[in-house]
């Protein structure tokens, strides 16, 4: 019954929700999907690699052997509901709410100090509730920080004009104190990340070149004075050094890295099979499911897999810097931005220390380690991304 | 937003580009380029070897009797794994256990600490295996214990009962041969290295140590451990960090060690023994029947009894001895002090092969062939005085007096010292004396040579002793190694003497002096004391078998051995251990006759005589050669031997005795000697019955023993212990089973 006549937005009623939805410019249709479809592959294959690395020892324990497994989907589940609602609202409104965040996350960070906090795996960086939940304020405060750094470097100026040196030395305030404070936990590797973090929002937001010269500069000079002051613990020296000759205390701090690496090299190009390496299954690498749950994949899925992993990673950070560039806004443009340095420096220095290249600091694989914290807040830090690129031209 | 922003954006996307090709770069080089040497490194990591050792073979005497075997010991063992898997680390476990066998608590418990690990006590109490093998905790365990732990499987996780093989030296007969058996002791680290990196370089022929073995350390133990120590089963597990098993491998069963058969008779051995002992005692208690029954030390002494013609090795003992089962599970300190000390005198050693003495006029059986090769005519006679002059001094004629003009046979018979010191000395002259060319070959030291003195004879146990023929070179090097001190004495002489002693001082300064300026001189005094076996010339009491041997098989010298064969526990044949003899003496056979039938005229007339006579030995059905030899030792009483063989006209054996500080030869070794040919010729009375004789038939037993199916070794018929147990133990007998492994 076509009488030429063609419906347009204009004349029609409005579309029910679910049409909205799927609209040319709804939300469906503007999400980025393959970022969304890299980030859920890798939560899949993480949580195989999970399973297969506590399953034994829940075995041997007497335990049900999927128990990991179902709190780690269950994690999933909650963080992927947390990046929805990430990415629903606009996230400019966030800029009025940054200040709030900031607080709550210091207030979390300054807790775990206090007698509230635990001790997990040398690392004072953990609150531990009821019912067998626990909560690592570090991971949050990560999303905090990228939140109220990236207003501080995009307020008060319009397109045109850069940072002055006020803003750069605000926004560098803001970071400090929450890396003084995961310092003091000590947590090392989200120290370092949250520098890494914090060197790409200053470079990004287009500050004077000296800003970005001098942080580098001070990042080395604060090295240097660290290790030689003592402020560094020796086990912390020890395992930084590590990385270095992993054979010289194969019992001490080179275990890790050597057991590590002998897992990953033993997966050859196609790997074991799921469930069937020796060194997994036979729990010879310590910390498998959260940080070194990297040597699962290494060994068991060989090459092939954990390239794979690889991979997917890299099309979650080549999407994101994608939806850097193409931001409406300096805010939208920096808190992408802070994600990437963020996922970038934590994912190349959690496979790096695995193959021995990089130090031993405990920080998780992005969307593939076992924990809450990090899988929540890695879920809101890809909403808050979807948020800008849906943000677009809106 | 400006330039500058997106252009750093670029860069950092560069940055992490860069970053994440690093990545898969070292992941290619870990995963595909080097996988092989990370693959080995897991598997180093995540399996352990089990090692079920195997039962070590028996060594039985030529006739099949038992001198070594594996006693069975109910053991008792838990697993280290077990008790790492108990939330309390075992504690309780460990102290039902202790309860059950009935030891307490602490003992148990110190011996499942792994020697070296914190908190573990100090070496023997701890565990010296490896933290993958059972721990045994008792090996005296009854059946009723064993039942109550294998019964009770959910209380005893990780616990066992089973049979195991123990070292047992049974003695048949009462032959102790300990210083032949030797005995086994706890590998070494050394040991364990070097057996492992000859597996590395692939020597298959030599089995790879366990911590836990057991290897031989002296004597027939060590000789033939290879042969004795079997193939242990290995049982390859994967394990996990904690060294929890998660699975078997592989496995391979334990191959039983072989048996070693050997030329040892336990019946002669027990009455060689006895008869060593006996002589001893007379030595000691009756005294010298020789010498106005005056009584001797007899500090020690060793007896020899050799199969003429093969060498094999039919008895051997030394005095004073022990019981090899001290060293059985490890020997005390209280034991190993006793056997090591100088008050006992050194137990440990053996003066059979290890003990060096000087030969006296044993030798004679040596020094007569190079007399003749120096040209003095076995048919002619020669004047025997009391006394020879040997330059400006007299040598006297030590066991006998002058005898006048007497045939060379009659100086042999009465052992006359003078005509050898003639021989020796004339011989000496005519070589150029103390001027004689270097490289001159004197018949008489030549001739020890031939006969295989001033070396080891090659008999298959470890540490042998040379002996010492003292002649040009050895007194040169001698002269060389002393002349030092000697010159420094003469020098400063002998204040400390010359304060009591001045004469003696002067004596003492004067040798030195002597030593110093031409001690390297082969003087006519030391030919002369050649020739009769005394000076500085020294043989072990095996050597001196071994030369009567050579005389009564016409010439071939044997090659003295205890090892006789190799057999599998089913009884086949794995290799044949008789030496074969290739040297002959250089002595033509009419004198090797001639010197048989003076010997034989020794026991019938001569120095042999009295102990024969007073023992009423049928001297007409076995007639027996001899030669009584008495020692003369610078501040010690004389060495007593007895060298023969027997019979005269068909030699099967030959015999020598002698005892340290013992008196003379037909006084103290000889009637004991007299006593083992009637064990060895079955004389019972006056009548000779060679069917009763030990070995049977008067001559050493030839056939290898016969090994039943079931690994039982058929036992002589007529021993008194005719139920002996000789079954090898451990393979055959029913094993508990082993559970949670």
């Amino acid at each position: 019954m076509s009488t030429g006549y063609r419906a347009t937005p204009y004349t029609t009623a409005p579309p029910r929700r679910s049409a909205r939805l799927l609209h040319r410019d709804g939300v469906v249709r503007r999400m980025d999907w393959p970022l969304v479809l890299a980030v859920l592959a890798l939560t899949g294959i993480g949580s195989a690699l999970v399973w297969s690395a506590t399953r034994q020892s829940l075995l041997d324990s007497g335990g049900d052997p999927q128990s990991i497994l179902k709190k780690h989907v269950l994690n999933i589940v909650i963080g992927l509901a947390l990046g929805v609602v990430a990415s629903l609202f606009d996230y400019r409104m966030l800029r009025a709410y940054a200040p709030v965040l900031y607080v709550l996350s210091i207030g979390g960070l300054a807790a775990v100090l206090t007698p509230l906090g635990s001790t997990i795996n040398g690392s004072h960086s953990w609150i531990v509730l009821p019912a067998g939940f626990s909560v690592q304020p570090s991971e949050f405060a990560k999303v905090a920080l990228v939140v109220g750094m990236s207003m501080l470097l995009a307020e008060k100026r319009d397109a045109e004009a850069d940072p002055r040196d006020v803003d750069v030395v605000l926004a560098l305030g803001v970071a400090a104190v929450p890396l003084a404070l995961v310092m003091l936990q000590p947590d090392l590797g989200t120290a370092l990340v949250i520098s890494a973090l914090v060197l790409g929002l200053v470079a990004v937001s287009g500050a004077p070149i000296r800003w970005v010269v001098g942080l580098v500069a001070g990042a080395a000079l604060t090295a240097f004075v660290a290790v030689q002051a003592g402020v560094l613990k020796d086990y912390q020296i020890a395992r930084f050094t590590a990385f270095l000759d992993p054979t010289a205390d194969p019992k001490g701090a080179g275990y890790n890295v050597r057991q590590a690496t002998i897992a990953i090299g033993a997966g050859g190009l196609h790997g074991q099979g799921l469930f069937h390496g020796a060194q997994t299954q036979g729990k010879f690498v310590p910390a498998q499911q959260t940080d070194f749950i990297f040597t699962v994949a290494g060994e068991e899925l060989g090459f092939v897999g954990a390239a794979g992993v690889v991979l997917l990673l890299a099309i979650i950070l080549w999407r994101i810097g994608r939806i850097a560039i193409g931001a409406d806004d300096l805010f939208g443009r920096l808190v992408a931005t802070g994600v990437l340095c963020w996922f970038a420096f934590q994912a190349f220095e959690n496979i790096g220390m695995t193959l021995a290249i990089m130090p031993v600091t405990g920080v998780p694989l992005p969307f593939v380690s076992y924990g809450g914290s990090s899988m929540f807040a890695n879920m809101l830090a890809v909403g808050l991304v979807l948020n800008v690129h849906m943000r677009r031209y809106a | 937003m400006s330039e500058r922003s997106r252009l750093r954006l670029v860069v950092l996307q560069v940055v992490v580009l860069s970053l994440l090709v690093t990545l898969l770069g070292r992941m290619w080089y870990v995963q595909v380029l080097a996988t092989a040497s990370y693959r080995s490194a897991a598997a180093e990591n995540g399996t352990r070897q089990i090692v079920t050792p195997a039962a070590r073979g028996m060594i039985l005497d030529a006739r099949g009797r038992p001198l070594a075997r594996n006693r069975t010991a109910l053991v008792v063992s838990i697993s280290r794994t077990a008790l790492l898997r108990q939330p309390d680390g075992g504690r309780q476990l460990v102290a039902r256990v202790a309860t059950v066998i009935g030891k307490p608590f602490a003992e148990v418990w110190d011996r499942t600490r792994l020697c070296g690990s914190p908190g573990a006590p100090p070496s023997p109490k701890c565990f010296n295996g490896s933290p993958y093998q059972p721990i045994p905790v008792t090996d005296e365990a009854d059946t009723q214990m064993a039942l109550q732990i294998m019964e009770r499987r959910e209380d005893f996780p990780g616990v066992t009962a089973e049979l195991t093989a123990v070292r047992e030296y049974p003695q048949p007969l009462g032959a102790n041969a300990a210083h032949e058996l030797g005995y086994l002791g706890p590998v070494t680290d050394e040991e364990l290295a070097q057996r492992a990196a000859g597996a590395r370089r692939g020597a298959h022929n030599e089995t790879v140590l366990q911590r836990t073995d057991l290897v031989g350390r002296a004597g027939l133990e060590r000789e033939y451990d290879d042969d004795l120590r079997g193939t242990p089963g290995v049982k390859t597990l994967a394990v996990d960090h904690r060294g929890a098993v998660n699975s078997t491998l592989a496995e391979t069963q334990p191959t039983a060690g072989n048996y070693l058969v050997t030329t040892i008779d336990a019946q002669v051995q027990a009455e060689a023994e006895k008869q060593l002992r006996a002589a001893i005692k007379r030595a000691r208690t009756v005294g010298d029947v020789n010498k106005g029954f005056e009584k001797r030390k007899a500090d020690s002494g060793a007896v020899v009894v050799l199969d003429v013609r093969t060498g094999g090795v039919v008895a051997m003992a030394s005095w004073p001895t022990y019981d090899p089962n001290i060293w059985v599970g490890g020997i005390s300190t209280a034991d190993y002090r006793s056997i090591t000390s100088k008050k006992n005198n050194y137990p440990n050693q053996s003066r059979a092969f290890q003990g060096e003495f000087a030969p006296a006029s044993t030798f004679k059986a040596v020094s007569l062939p190079a007399a003749v090769k120096a040209g003095y005519s076995l048919h002619a006679s020669y004047d025997c005085p009391s006394a020879y002059p040997i330059g400006r001094s007299m040598k006297q004629n030590y066991e006998s007096h002058g005898y006048g003009i007497i045939p060379m046979r009659r100086a042999i018979e009465v052992s006359c010292d003078t005509v050898f010191y003639k021989f020796a000395y004339e011989t000496w002259l005519r070589q150029g004396g103390l001027h004689a060319k270097k490289g001159t070959k004197d018949p008489f030291t030549t001739m020890a040579q031939a006969y295989g003195l001033g070396r080891p004879t090659g008999l298959d146990l470890p540490s042998e002793s040379n002996g010492r023929i003292a002649d040009r070179a050895w007194k040169q090097a001698y002269w060389k190694a002393t002349r030092d001190f000697y010159c420094a004495k003469a020098k400063s002489g002998y204040p400390a003497v010359a304060r009591t002693d001045p004469a003696r001082a002067t004596y003492l300064r004067r040798l030195s002096k002597e030593n110093c300026v031409d001690g390297w001189a082969y003087r006519g005094g030391d030919a002369a004391n050649f020739a009769i076996g005394q000076g500085d010339t020294t043989v072990t009491p095996l050597q001196m078998a071994r030369v009567y041997a050579a005389v009564a098989n016409g010439g071939r010298l044997v090659t003295p051995h205890i090892g006789r064969a190799i057999m599998t526990p089913q009884g086949t044949l794995v290799r044949n251990l008789e030496p074969k003899t290739v040297r002959h003496i250089p002595v033509a056979p009419s004198t090797l006759a001639w010197l048989r039938s003076a010997l034989r005229g020794v026991t019938e007339r001569g120095t042999g005589f009295g102990p024969f006579a007073r023992a009423q030995f049928p001297l007409g059905k076995v007639p027996v050669a001899s030669k009584t030899g008495t020692g003369e030792v610078f501040g010690k009483q004389t060495t007593s031997w007895f060298a023969s063989f027997a019979p005269e006209t068909r030699p099967q054996y030959a015999v020598v005795m002698m005892v340290s500080q013992g008196g003379t030869g037909s006084g103290i070794a000889g009637p004991s000697v007299a006593e083992l040919y009637k064990t060895l010729f079955g004389v019972q009375g006056s009548t000779v019955d060679l069917a009763k004789a030990s070995p049977p038939g008067g001559r050493p037993t030839s056939a290898l023993p016969r090994v039943r199916a079931d690994g039982t070794v058929v036992q002589p018929a007529g021993d008194p212990s005719t139920a002996a147990e000789t079954r090898q133990a451990a393979p055959f007998l029913p094993r508990y089973r082993r559970e949670g492994e």
